[in-house]
């Protein structure tokens, strides 16, 4: 995984609440065997037609948008389905920071795995990024994770929670497996041990 | 003494390998289910780092997603991209040593339906799947829970997952449902109440007199709909009908290792006293057969209610409730029980079980379904197809008018064939009624087996306690 540097640009604006993982990336782009190429069809049904041409109005297709690396969402960011394809389509088109007052469970848990970090603000802070966001080009939002610190355009910094262990891994680009591998004789000992107190399983 | 714990302490402490000074554990994983759509790239992980699967006995895998429903399907799979990846599923279980059901097999159905089924599926395990609907295995006082692509990879090479722990919650429903509530309008109910981000962070414990008088086929239906409420898991204390539907499944222990089973089985509740982050509580008789209007598993009314208006809600649900009713074609005021419905869809890992099945052939028994509609019966498992068969239910829905389909998640995700067309309506007994969820433009009306079933009749959204 690619370590994750600090971000500054503009923020896409998506205040609709309860943005579901089928709208990030609809069934038909699941019966992918790869990780790749998913991008092109993040949010389909809301960025294009059904001709495939690209609906106007929405966020990631106005000009100010289209490379966008933030996006400031309303509450229950990525509820639904537990398909990784959701980050994998989000970080294929370049998103690299989620900003809202809450994510659900799962969605929050693989963003990390593919270098994406959702950052949880109270409601009042998600405003200020929310209007800073709306106003497109003419706004920047700035995020450093050693610091732990997202800020609007006029400086102001609001500070977020994140796991130490979550940040760790983000910041270094590390793979969770090869971490785990260190501790394989924690799992050795548990297994052997639970062979005999639970035979059955 | 040590401190009272909940069901869910037990089991995480059950099963916890490595614990980090920061609390990050490495959670031992007793049973990983594995289905065709979210694997592919967590087996070609293990090829690329030379890793293999740590513990194939407790991996079991079965294509369900995107497997077509129609008998022809022995002929093999039209879609170029859904068959690759149902031969990629066959071809990385043969590889690997892995427990498999392919299409071809009897056993096959939807993961869900096929890992209690066949008796994968034990009291005090930790069960994962990537698959968010895994939270159905908490029936069994499991502790089971979806993961995404990159954590099967991890359970596959290490049969552990990083994690820490919940928050716990309880959710008890008091007394005993009235006739024609089922346990569909239990777990909807319990999501109107909390909203779809009430359970993030936590573990729910169902409990309660309606909750023990219910079947394991009801226990999973509510379970499974507790990521719905944004939980991560849903759990069920088991007991004696927990242990019957478990005694003599295929991979169920036997003999010695039963009676071990038995007497651990015994200590997994809430003690006295154990701590709960949140309590609710809901009297049992207070719940009405229900059913979604808008394209959130919260938009869930009582059947004999109407279409809120969007000013009746607060902060970001206005607008969002405003685009719900515009993509669902509905206007505020308007009778649930006035919406007219194109099509009816009963299975799914939510209502694909025999007793599902059995509610719905009872209400269509001698009835036929309203002219040009659109209607069909999903099995959940070959097994329980076959089970459907010879009990004369499968008869009862194609008299009625009924497709008589193969087992799969079908239109419940419309990865396969059975999809709506734009602003086709659509009463489903699955578990989300997000927009574009059953096909672009569909629109999904959730509610119980029984319901579906008498909407078919009626070709509208009908109250089952005025259905005869």
């Amino acid at each position: 995984m690619e370590k994750f540097e600090n971000v500054s640009g503009v923020g896409a604006p998506m205040p609709l609440i309860n943005i579901d993982t089928d709208m990030i990336i609809p069934k038909q782009f699941l019966k992918t065997i790869k990780r790749s190429g998913l991008g092109a069809n993040l949010f389909d049904e809301m960025r294009f037609d059904d001709n495939g041409n690209e609906i106007e109005d929405f966020v990631l297709n106005k000009p100010a948008y289209r490379k966008a690396e933030i996006i400031v969402a309303g509450d229950n960011f990525g509820c639904g389905s537990s398909r990784e394809h959701a980050p994998w389509a989000l970080r294929d088109f370049g998103i690299k920071v989620i900003v809202s007052t809450s994510f659900a469970d799962i969605f929050y848990n693989n963003s990390f795995k593919n270098g994406i970090l959702p950052i949880v603000l109270p409601k009042e802070q998600v405003d200020v990024l929310m209007e800073d966001a709306e106003r497109g080009e003419n706004a920047r939002i700035s995020v450093d994770l050693e610091n732990q610190t997202i800020s609007a355009t006029d400086g102001t910094a609001f500070k977020f929670e994140v796991d130490s262990f979550k940040k760790h891994c983000l910041l270094n680009g590390l793979d969770d497996i090869g971490l785990t591998m260190q501790k394989v004789q924690s799992i050795d000992t548990f297994e052997e041990k639970y062979k005999k107190s639970a035979p059955w399983v | 003494m040590s401190a009272p714990k909940t069901l869910y302490d037990k089991i995480w402490d059950a099963h916890v390998a490595h614990e980090a000074d920061d609390g990050t554990c490495l959670l031992y994983i007793d049973r990983h289910l594995v289905h065709e759509v979210t694997s592919p790239q967590a087996f070609e992980g293990l090829r690329i780092a030379g890793r293999g699967v740590r513990a194939p006995e407790k991996t079991i895998a079965v294509p369900d997603h995107n497997v077509p429903t129609t008998t022809d399907r022995v002929n093999g799979i039209d879609n170029e991209e859904s068959r690759i990846q149902v031969e990629a599923l066959d071809k990385n279980a043969k590889d690997f040593g892995i427990h498999y059901y392919p299409v071809s097999d009897v056993r096959q159905g939807i993961v869900h339906i096929v890992g209690p089924e066949q008796g994968w599926t034990l009291p005090g395990m930790t069960v994962v799947c990537g698959d968010s609907h895994t939270a159905t295995h908490g029936a069994f006082g499991a502790l089971a829970h979806g993961i995404g692509t990159s954590e099967v990879e991890h359970v596959l090479a290490t049969q552990t997952l990083i994690q820490k722990k919940s928050k716990n919650m309880k959710v008890e429903i008091t007394g005993s449902l009235r006739p024609g509530v089922t346990a569909k309008d239990i777990t909807m109910t319990v999501i109107g109440e909390t909203g779809t981000a009430g359970g993030t962070g936590y573990v729910i414990e169902y409990c309660g007199q309606a909750i023990r008088e219910l079947s394991m086929e009801g226990r999973m239906t509510v379970c499974n709909m507790a990521i719905e409420g944004g939980a991560r898991a849903g759990l069920i204390a088991p007991d004696q009908t927990t242990f019957d539907y478990v005694k003599g499944r295929p991979h169920a222990p036997k003999g010695a290792d039963w009676d071990a089973a038995m007497a651990n089985w015994a200590g997994l509740y809430t003690d006295e006293n154990a701590h709960f982050d949140k309590v609710i509580t809901i009297a049992g008789e207070d719940i009405a057969p229900s059913v979604t209007w808008g394209t959130s598993p919260e938009d869930v009314l009582p059947i004999d209610a109407v279409v809120p208006n969007p000013s009746d809600f607060k902060g970001g649900k206005v607008d969002a409730v405003a685009r719900s009713l515009a993509y669902m074609g509905l206007t505020p005021g308007q009778k649930l029980s006035d919406i007219d419905i194109d099509t009816v869809f009963i299975g799914s890992c939510t209502n694909g079980r025999i007793e599902d099945l059995r509610a719905a052939a009872a209400v269509l028994k001698g009835k036929k379904i309203k002219d040009g509609m659109r209607a069909m019966v999903v099995p959940g498992s070959g097994l329980v197809r076959a089970q459907a068969e010879e009990e004369g239910l499968a008869q009862i829905f194609i008299d009625a008018g009924f497709e008589w389909r193969m087992a799969g998640c079908s239109m419940c995700l419309a990865m396969n064939p059975d999809q709506l067309a734009p602003e086709e309506r659509c009463a489903a007994t699955s578990n989300r009624n997000f927009e574009g969820r059953q096909g672009r433009g569909g629109r999904t009306h959730l509610l119980s087996p029984a319901m579906a079933a008498a909407a078919a009749v009626t070709g509208k959204l009908t109250d089952i306690r005025e259905f005869n």
